[in-house]
């Protein structure tokens, strides 16, 4: 009987082969660098402060990110129709506002949630609308929204914040602990959303439209796709998410402030761009800004309970923006 | 050299002609694109169109296929007066075309950009509610057309950018292709191509022609149109200053036409 003698070589080939490949197509996948960032990241602090692996802290990190997590993938559907939106703090707050003052007021707490997202989509799709029609920059449309808007909230609300009872608006801030966490309704809310958007751009026909509408406009358009209203309808659907994390920022504190969430369309950049989305359209995965919006939410966590002060914070994310876009930059470079 | 157009711009269409336009304008601004712009594509023939830079050859082409609508002028499909307003009306006439510079969306796919505006969505339920499409069935379709034009090494589920510059026109040409199409108007399909990618996209072009599919090629390579048209309409300042047959037909002859050195009855 011939036997044939084992050839580790040849065995260790096949196998540093297929590390390779498997390698390569980690590194070749956008999710990769967003998640072990964040990975790092966790490494770093629960060495750094004993409190950062808590049960308590992690609640805390939890439903710190769910208004900046909704946020942001409407940012995301934006940005990858090469825009962006500056407006979704303002529009958000002006939510709130409106909800609570309406609840106060006596009207049943549904209603005033539905007409508070009613204007939130009234909100982000006239800035869709000019965008698309009007041919607007995005940067400007909603730079003037924002500051529309913001005057808009100082004015509903008196520049006083409202303090809500505890009812159906703050309803996604109640919840269950699990472990000693205390999981609220909003994260299963805000998961449920990012897997929705996840199925419709990978999934679907206006998903796809999505993408060629950012990467290429004229090209979409000979070939047969509708440009503006799919842009149109980014900003709605947008305005939509806006509404329900103006409910999620009711739910995690009660009372709707026109001082709240001054920094939130910055960060919610930061978020997508951290999450691999190209700030440049066309490409790009919601599940990255998921991961983007834990990275923002944790570094900020991290770096308090780190007793770092908070202005230095904003250096090192500031520099993080900047390093991830300059990757970005590079990567598209070398691969068209 | 023949000379085969009566340039008093008849409207008449001569019967046997596929795709035609008479006396077409566009201006943009102070630019005139167009200046009463005269074409015709006959049944199973490949028509050249040469011409400078900048003569209004691409806009021509687009508006042809609805992708620009011209200021004044008429298009004719099978002898029949249309108005083209939006770049999915063709589809129906079966014409495919290939847009110079505007062909895929770089960040989908190739069975993405083959469907891209006419995707298929999955019979059952989840088609039905969810949207889903039907990668398999369109995966399928894409598999076999490419196949039928010889183009089967081509990744499927990669995104187009990151395809050759060959590749990713001959996706562009199957792109045009889908869907049953009876003509084919290419833009400089060849202009950033090198000399081997240009030669496959050259005999993928005769190929489609073989197939009984009429086609319209706008080039710039010369020696190159002399050798695959059937029929060279030469372009210039906006409009069409004559059709010549290649083999009656000097290079120095067709430059002579484009450039205005050789003005034909003028
Ligand atoms: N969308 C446009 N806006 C403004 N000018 C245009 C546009 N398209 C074409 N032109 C101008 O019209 C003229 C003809 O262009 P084009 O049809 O692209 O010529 P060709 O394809 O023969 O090079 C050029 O002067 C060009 O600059
Ligand atoms: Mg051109």
């Amino acid at each position: 009987m011939l036997v044939v003698p084992a050839r580790p070589d040849v065995a260790a080939k096949a196998d540093e082969s297929r590390l390779a490949a498997w390698g390569k197509s980690l590194r070749g996948h956008p999710l990769v660098g967003p998640a072990l960032a964040l990975l790092l990241l966790i490494i770093v602090f629960s060495f750094a402060s004993d409190r950062f692996l808590t049960a308590t802290n992690v609640s805390l990190v939890l439903q710190q990110t769910l208004v900046l997590g909704m946020l942001a993938l409407g940012q995301t559907l934006i940005i990858l129709t090469a825009g962006v939106d500056l407006a979704l703090g303002a529009i958000t707050v002006l939510a709130t506002i409106l909800a609570a003052k309406l609840a106060v007021g006596g009207v049943p707490e549904e209603l005033a949630l539905l007409l508070a997202v009613t204007l939130a989509i009234t909100a982000s799709t006239l800035n869709g609308w000019l965008v698309a029609k009007v041919r607007l920059p995005p940067f400007i449309v909603t730079l003037g929204a924002f500051t529309v808007l913001t005057a808009v909230s100082y004015l509903l609300s008196g520049s006083r914040s409202q303090t809500i009872p505890k009812g159906f608006l703050t309803l996604l801030g109640q919840g269950v602990s699990i472990g000693g966490v205390f999981v609220s309704w909003g994260i299963p809310t805000l998961l449920a959303a990012y897997a929705l958007f996840a199925h419709i751009l990978g999934n679907t026909a206006w998903g796809k439209h999505i993408y060629a509408v950012g990467d290429n406009p004229d090209a979409a358009r000979v070939a047969g796709v509708r440009v503006e209203r799919t842009l149109i309808g980014v900003y709605a659907v947008a305005g939509l998410l806006y509404g329900v994390g103006a409910w999620l920022s009711l739910g995690r504190i009660p009372s709707a402030d026109p001082n709240a969430m001054a920094n939130i369309a910055l960060q919610s950049i930061t978020a997508v761009v951290l999450g691999g989305t190209s700030f440049f359209g066309g490409r790009g995965k919601v599940l990255g800004t998921l991961i983007g919006a834990l990275i923002v939410g944790v570094l900020r966590n991290g770096l308090t309970l780190a007793g770092i002060d908070s202005l230095f914070q904003d250096i090192i994310t500031g520099i993080l923006i900047v390093a991830t876009v300059s990757l970005d930059q590079y990567s598209r470079r070398r691969s068209t | 050299m023949s000379r085969e157009i009566d340039m008093t711009s008849s409207p008449a269409i001569p019967a046997g002609t596929i795709l035609a336009a008479r006396a077409l304008t566009k201006t943009y601004g102070a630019v005139e694109a167009m200046r009463g712009a005269d074409f015709d594509l006959r049944q199973g023939e490949i028509l050249a169109v040469v011409g400078d830079n900048g003569a209004g050859k691409s806009t021509l082409i687009k508006s042809l296929t609805g992708a620009t609508v011209p200021d004044s002028g008429q298009i004719y499909i099978d002898g029949i007066p249309v108005r083209l307003t939006d770049p999915t009306q063709i589809l129906g006439a079966g014409i495919g075309v290939v847009h110079q510079d505007l062909a895929l969306s770089g960040e989908l796919d190739l069975v993405s950009n083959l469907f891209l505006g006419r995707e298929i969505r999955k019979p059952s339920f989840s088609g039905r509610v969810l949207r889903t499409l039907d990668r398999a069935a369109m995966a399928n379709v894409a598999g076999e057309q490419l196949a039928r034009l010889g183009l089967g090494n081509v990744s499927l589920t990669t995104p187009v950018r990151k395809l050759s510059g060959g590749q990713r026109q001959a996706v562009a040409i199957a792109r045009g292709m889908a869907f049953g199409a009876r003509v084919l108007v290419l833009d400089e399909p060849t202009a950033a191509l090198g000399v081997r990618e240009t030669a496959v996209v050259i005999d993928l072009i005769r190929r489609i022609r073989d197939n009984g599919v009429s086609v319209a090629l706008i080039s710039h390579n010369l020696p190159q149109v002399l050798e695959i048209a059937d029929r060279i309409h030469i372009h210039r300042h906006g409009r069409r200053a004559a059709v010549v047959a290649p083999a009656e037909t000097t290079l120095r002859e067709v430059v002579g036409v484009m450039t205005g050195i050789d003005e034909i009855a003028a």
